[in-house]
């Protein structure tokens, strides 16, 4: 039984990181240029977008995952795709749902930046893809910090993945939603070891996060 | 230097001014400057120096009057004219990378940036920091650096913003002393300063700046001994009190 837990545990960590690393990746490839594009362009109604934006930082899971279920259920919009309780609905979900951070965070990290530099970059004569490219490469620290931070939140909701997910053993059944459902079983082994599992997981990125500024710092003032 | 290409030079401005929510920072600016003599731009605090600098470079553009170059720069073509700000910007790599970054920007081929990097870090002084993370230099260093990056394209004018405002003594003379190069090379220097000696060490002509307008503009040694109105007499024996935009 602790071999078949064992095996059990390892495929409910390897979705979780899976479903978790992919939603960040597809969220940041939008979120981030929204986030730059945001920080240095001007046009009406941008004061609102950025405050609709920085809202969304505290959307609850539960409610993007109600969101997405609405879009992928049967009765929706893309319900013949046939996409609710699969692992691609809750990529969807936690990109949803991580979208908003990344596009917040980037944009003051860009504005930050732009303001520091535009003159400077003006001044050299650099065209607009220059300059993007030596914004994202100033910027990378920041920017790996902001995609941890977007991961950890990810990694760590229960709320979007137990909706669009549906918990289905060996499908759609990742480390947050077992922990719910065998702690309301009262089988509690699968529940802390998964627990643990996660707790290591949120710790060693933090770390990692502040690591990664120390250096930073260290290395590049 | 040798410059094949027709001069920027001289840059006219014509009634020139610049306003910000109805308050005038500049008006009636009309300033010539030729190649040749050094132009140290002084003024006191609030009168409007940088703003008439960054509309000479291009940084903003007036909102009343003209600003007319001999032979306008064109779009895409690589700048003739460069900027040092009074606070160094540096990209978060190496000293050699910030400037192989100005030699792509302005479409160097890949193959001489590398060479012609070094041989401006020498120009400075800064030959063992080639792999210096950039911003880990002190100021003195980055600001020199910025004063290679600008001197990188060999520009015809070279636009300095109080670049020794935030630097020790020691420093201060070393970027003078690049300054000096560069004027040597052939590049018309304008520079704003605070320093009366540093405009006395650096300057030919002085453009006196006082509330938004110019005036007074003569040579360095009239200015000091003899100036023309009560307030550049003023500045010169550190009288002049700052001024805020909105006092009258």
């Amino acid at each position: 039984m602790v071999a078949r837990g064992d095996a059990d545990l390892l495929a409910i960590l390897t979705l979780s990181l899976q479903v978790s690393l992919t939603a960040v990746l597809v969220a940041s490839l939008i979120a981030f240029p929204v986030g730059a594009a945001l920080a240095v362009t001007r046009f009406r109604g941008q004061q609102a977008v950025i405050v609709v934006i920085n809202a969304l930082l505290g959307l609850p899971a539960v409610v993007a995952g109600l969101a997405i279920y609405l879009l992928l259920s049967r009765a929706g919009p893309l319900g013949p795709m046939g996409l609710l309780f699969t692992p691609t609905a809750m990529v969807i979900a936690q990109a949803l749902l991580v979208f908003p951070l990344i596009a917040a965070l980037s944009r003051q990290a860009v504005a930050d930046a732009w303001r520091e530099y535009r003159e400077q970059f003006a001044s050299l004569g650099a065209s607009t893809s220059h300059t993007t490219m030596a914004l994202l490469h100033d910027l990378r620290f920041s920017l790996m910090t902001i995609v941890l931070a977007a991961f950890g939140r990810a990694i760590a909701e229960v709320g979007a993945v137990m909706i669009v997910g549906g918990n289905i053993d060996g499908v759609t059944r990742v480390m947050t939603t077992a922990i719910a459902l065998e702690t309301s079983k009262g089988d509690l082994p699968l529940a802390l070891g998964l627990g643990v599992v996660l707790l290591a997981i949120v710790l060693v990125l933090n770390v990692g996060v502040h690591l990664l500024r120390e250096r930073a710092l260290l290395q590049h003032g | 230097m040798g410059d094949v290409r027709a001069p920027l030079l001289p840059l006219t401005l014509e009634g020139v001014g610049y306003s910000v929510g109805g308050a005038a920072i500049l008006d009636g600016i009309d300033l010539t400057l030729e190649a040749g003599p050094r132009t140290v731009i002084l003024g006191p605090n609030g009168a409007g120096k940088s703003v008439l600098m960054r509309i000479c470079h291009g940084l903003l553009a007036p909102t009343a009057g003209n600003v007319r170059w001999a032979n306008p720069e064109r779009r895409r073509q690589p700048r003739r004219q460069a900027m040092v700000f009074q606070r160094p910007v540096v990209l978060r790599r190496s000293a050699l990378a910030n400037l192989t970054f100005a030699l792509a920007v302005a479409g160097v081929p890949r193959a001489e940036r590398t060479e012609r990097a070094r041989r401006a870090l020498d120009r400075v002084g800064l030959e063992g920091f080639a792999n210096r993370p950039a911003r880990v230099l002190s100021g003195g260093e980055q600001q020199r650096l910025a004063l290679a990056r600008a001197w990188l394209l060999e520009p015809e004018v070279l636009f300095l913003d109080e670049p020794t405002a935030n630097l020790d003594p020691g420093a201060t003379r070393q970027i003078e002393a690049i300054v000096q190069s560069i004027h040597d090379t052939g590049t018309k220097i304008v520079m704003i300063t605070h320093s009366l000696g540093q405009a006395q060490r650096l300057g030919d002509e002085i453009v006196f700046i006082d509330r938004g307008r110019m005036l007074e503009r003569t040579s360095v040694d009239r200015f000091f001994d003899t100036p023309a109105t009560a307030q550049a007499d003023a500045f010169l024996k550190g009288e002049l009190p700052w001024h805020r935009p909105d006092a009258p």
